[in-house]
C-alpha cells in the first residue's frame, strides 16, 4: 500500500497540468506526448545508464578486492579497514560540498598542485567531456566502503578448510581467489550490484551539489531533470510523468541484472555445504 | 533563481531529497488566510534586513489590535513552501516575492490582492517609489506588491590596480570590451571572472546584450509568451555576442566549474587574477566581507554595462533585480490590516533610513543626500543614479519568465557557454521550451 498509493497518485498527476497551486487540471496525454519530444529525456537516460555502468565497473572490482583483503586476520588490516570505511560516516551533502571545494579550478587541490609544478591547472568538473567521470570518481569514493563492508562480511563466511584444501592441492593465491573466493561470493556480487545499480538511479544529491547537472547538461541524470521540472519549474504534471518513467527504468534494470547475471549460473566448489 | 537569493543552502536539499515523494504529496485547497489571529508575514532569512523589519513590526504591533507575526525561510524551500501553502488554509497574509513571473502565477490563480485602491487613498506612498521599480510588481495595469528591499542592478566591476598596471580604462562600449579582453590575455590575466557553474551568472550577459541590441520590447514579448518571441533576431545576436566572448577567451577556461556559492569569482577579481566581473550590486557587500582591504584600499571600480554600437536599446537601461516585494494574499482574514501595515511601513522614514543604514539602496525618490552620508556612499550613489536615470529596469529573466521557462533558460544558457548549443540551437531550444 505504502509503495503503490503514491505511484497511483503520481500516475494520475502525470495526466494533469499542475503548478502546485490550486487543483490540477486534466491534461490527458499531453505530458506523455511532451516526454516523447523532450530531448533531455534520451540524454538523461543515456547519462544515467553511462553513470550506472561506469560506476559498476569501477566500484565492483575495487570493493571486491578490498573486501576480501580486509577479511583477513592480521591486526593492521583492521586499522586500515576502519580508515577505508570513514566515508560511510559522512553525510552525502558534506561529501559533495567538500569535493566541490577540493576540485575548485582556481582555489582547489588540482590548481595548487598545478601551480607548484608550473603547469596549467586542469579543469576537472568544468569540462563537459570529463565532468561525468569526476562524478563517477566521487561516487566511488563515497560508496566503495559500503560495498567493501558487504564483501568483507561475506568473505569471512567462507570456510577456511576450502582454502586449506586448495593450498594442499598447490593452488596459488590468485588461483584460490578465482576458484574458491569468487564463486563463494556470487550471491554477494549480485546483491551488491543490485544495490549499486538501483542506487545510482536515485542518488542524485551528490550530482546536484557537485555539478548541478552541469556544465550545460553534461551530468544531468534523469532524476535531476525530474527534480528541476518539479521543484524549479513547478511543472508537477510533467515531473510526475518523468517520475513514472524513472520507476519503470529502475524496476526494469534491477530485474535485468538479476536475470542476466552470469553469477547466478556459476557453480559452487563447495559440494554439499 | 534570483541573484543574491540564489546562494544555495544545504538546508534546501531536504526538499530535494524528498522530491519523489512530495510530487504526489501536496494539493489542498480551501479559504486563504492565517489559521491564527495574527497577520502572518513570510520573508526570507536575512541577518541584516530582518532586524530592520522586526523593529517596524514591533512598532506596528504596539499600536495595533491585530499583531504581525514574522516567519522566515531559506530561499529554495521558501519557493516550495509558498507554492504549496498558497490557496490552502495555511497561506500567509503577507508574502515576500520577486515580482515578475513568480508573482504572476499567484496573480493568475487569483490569490493576490490588488493594492490600487489602497494606494489611491495614500497617494504619497505610491509617489515615493521609483516608477521603474514599482513596475516590477504591476501586472495587467494593477499593482500587486510594494518594494521591501534595495535596488540590485547588475554592473561591471573591475580591479583598478590591474587596470592601472595595464594602462587601461574601463570599457564603455562592446568594441572597447573586446579590446580589453585581448589586452589582458596578452598580460596573462583572465579578462573577466565568471561563476559559470550556475546559469544565472551567464544569463547576465545574454540579458544585457539582448537589451542593448533589441530593446526592452524583445523581453516583453518573451514574458507575454508571444508565439515565436524567442526567434527575435536580437536574441540570436545576443547569443552570438556571448559565444564571441567565450571564443575570444574572455572568461578563461575554468569558468564552467567556478561556483558563485563560495564567492570564487569575487576572490579572482580581488586577487587580480581576473580584471573584470559583471555581477549584481550585492558584489560590493561580498567584497567588503570577503576582501575588505580590496574595498577599503579603493581598488574596486565599477561602471555600467557597456553599450553595443548600432543597437536599438537605450544604453542607460539596467538589468538585475529592481527590488523584492511584499504582496497581500487575497481573501484572507486580515487583508485590510495587512495592507495598512505595508502602507505604514515600507515608505516610512524609519524603514528607509534603517535600510540605508545597513547598506541597502531603497527604491524611493529623493534619498540621494541620505545615501551620500552612508558607509558605502560612492557605490550607493552610483547605483541610485544609474537606476534613477534608467528608462527601463529589466528584472532578471529567470524571475521575469514563468518558472518553467526560467529553469529552461538557465540550463540552455549554460549549454551555450560550454558550446553544447550554438546560438541557433539556443534559440530553437528556448522556442520549444516556451
Amino acid at each position: 500500500m505504502f509503495a503503490l498509493l503514491p505511484i497511483v497518485v503520481v500516475a494520475y498527476l502525470s495526466l494533469t497540468a499542475w503548478n502546485g497551486l490550486g487543483a490540477p487540471h486534466w491534461a490527458g496525454l499531453a505530458n506523455w506526448r511532451a516526454l516523447v519530444h523532450d530531448t533531455e529525456v534520451p540524454h538523461g537516460i543515456r547519462i544515467t545508464l553511462l553513470l550506472t555502468v561506469v560506476s559498476w565497473v569501477v566500484q565492483t572490482p575495487l570493493a571486491l578486492l578490498l573486501g576480501v583483503w580486509s577479511a583477513g586476520p592480521q591486526r593492521h588490516r583492521a586499522v586500515l579497514s576502519a580508515v577505508f570505511f570513514l566515508p560511510l560516516l559522512l553525510s552525502l551533502a558534506a561529501i559533495a560540498l567538500s569535493w566541490q571545494a577540493l576540485l575548485d579550478p582556481n582555489f582547489g587541490a588540482p590548481a595548487a598542485l598545478a601551480n607548484a609544478l608550473h603547469i596549467p591547472s586542469p579543469n576537472l568538473i568544468g569540462d563537459p567531456h570529463r565532468a561525468l567521470y569526476v562524478v563517477v570518481a566521487v561516487l566511488a569514493w563515497q560508496w566503495v566502503p559500503f560495498h567493501t563492508l558487504i564483501y568483507q562480511g561475506a568473505a569471512r563466511q567462507i570456510p577456511t578448510q576450502l582454502y586449506e584444501a586448495a593450498a594442499l592441492d598447490g593452488a596459488t593465491r590468485v588461483r584460490q581467489f578465482v576458484a574458491v573466493t569468487l564463486p563463494q561470493l556470487r550471491h554477494t556480487v549480485v546483491a551488491s550490484s543490485v544495490l549499486m545499480i538501483v542506487g545510482s538511479l536515485t542518488y542524485f544529491e551528490t550530482i546536484l551539489l557537485l555539478t548541478g547537472g552541469g556544465p550545460g547538461d553534461a551530468t544531468e541524470v534523469l532524476p535531476l531533470h525530474m527534480y528541476r521540472t518539479g521543484f524549479v519549474g513547478f511543472d508537477m504534471g510533467y515531473a510526475s510523468a518523468l517520475a513514472l518513467l524513472l520507476v519503470v527504468v529502475g524496476a526494469g534494470l534491477s530485474v535485468l541484472i538479476v536475470r542476466a547475471s552470469g553469477f547466478a549460473r556459476m557453480d559452487s566448489d563447495r559440494e554439499g555445504l | 533563481m534570483t541573484m543574491r537569493m540564489t546562494r544555495r543552502s544545504v538546508l534546501g536539499l531536504a526538499g530535494a531529497a524528498a522530491a519523489g515523494v512530495t510530487v504526489a504529496g501536496c494539493g489542498t485547497s480551501g479559504p486563504a488566510g492565517g489559521g491564527s489571529d495574527a497577520i502572518q508575514l513570510w520573508v526570507l532569512q536575512s541577518d541584516t534586513e530582518n532586524p530592520v523589519l522586526k523593529k517596524r513590526i514591533d512598532a506596528f504591533n504596539a499600536s495595533s489590535s491585530v499583531k504581525v507575526k514574522m516567519t522566515t525561510y531559506v530561499n529554495d524551500p521558501y519557493k516550495q513552501k509558498l507554492q504549496v501553502a498558497m490557496g490552502s488554509p495555511n497561506a500567509p497574509d503577507i508574502f515576500f516575492n520577486w515580482g515578475g513571473g513568480n508573482l504572476a502565477q499567484f496573480v493568475d490563480a487569483g490569490q493576490v490582492q490588488p493594492l490600487d485602491s489602497a494606494l489611491a487613498d495614500h497617494p504619497a506612498v505610491a509617489k515615493s517609489f521609483l516608477p521603474s521599480v514599482l513596475a516590477g510588481a504591476a501586472l495587467g495595469g494593477k499593482q500587486y506588491g510594494l518594494p521591501m528591499s534595495g535596488i540590485q542592478p547588475e554592473v561591471l566591476f573591475y580591479n583598478k590596480k590591474v587596470f592601472a598596471a595595464a594602462g587601461a580604462k574601463p570599457p564603455t562600449s562592446y568594441p572597447e570590451l573586446l579590446a580589453l579582453v585581448d589586452l589582458f590575455k596578452r598580460k596573462k590575466i583572465t579578462p573577466i571572472a565568471l561563476a559559470g557553474a550556475q546559469g544565472w551568472t551567464e544569463l547576465i550577459y545574454l540579458m544585457y546584450f539582448t537589451d542593448r541590441i533589441g530593446g526592452p520590447e524583445v523581453v516583453d514579448a518573451l514574458v507575454a509568451k508571444k508565439p515565436g518571441a524567442w526567434r527575435h533576431p536580437a536574441i540570436r545576436a545576443a547569443a552570438e555576442h556571448c559565444v564571441q566572448l567565450v571564443e575570444r577567451g574572455a572568461f578563461g577556461t575554468n569558468y564552467p566549474s567556478v561556483s558563485s556559492d563560495n564567492q570564487a569569482a569575487s576572490k579572482l577579481l580581488a586577487t587580480g587574477k581576473c580584471a573584470m566581473h559583471v555581477m549584481g550590486s550585492w558584489e560590493y557587500q561580498t567584497q567588503v566581507s570577503s576582501s575588505p582591504k580590496f574595498v577599503s584600499g579603493h581598488q574596486l571600480g565599477w561602471v555600467p554595462f557597456p553599450s553595443v554600437p548600432g543597437g536599438k536599446g537605450d544604453a542607460k537601461n539596467v538589468v538585475g533585480v529592481p527590488t523584492n516585494y511584499f504582496s497581500v494574499v487575497k481573501g484572507g482574514k486580515h487583508v485590510r490590516q495587512a495592507t495598512k501595515f505595508l502602507l505604514d511601513t515600507l515608505a516610512s522614514d524609519a524603514y528607509i533610513g534603517a535600510m540605508i543604514g545597513i547598506g541597502e539602496i531603497p527604491p524611493v525618490n529623493g534619498i540621494k543626500s541620505k545615501l551620500a552620508t552612508s558607509k558605502a556612499a560612492d557605490f550607493a550613489t552610483f547605483c541610485y543614479d544609474l537606476v534613477s536615470a534608467a528608462p527601463h529596469f529589466q528584472l532578471a529573466w529567470d524571475q521575469a519568465l514563468s518558472p518553467s521557462a526560467g529553469a529552461a533558460v538557465n540550463t540552455n544558457v549554460q549549454k551555450l557557454f560550454v558550446k553544447q548549443l550554438d546560438p541557433a540551437g539556443f534559440v530553437k531550444a528556448m522556442d520549444a521550451a516556451g
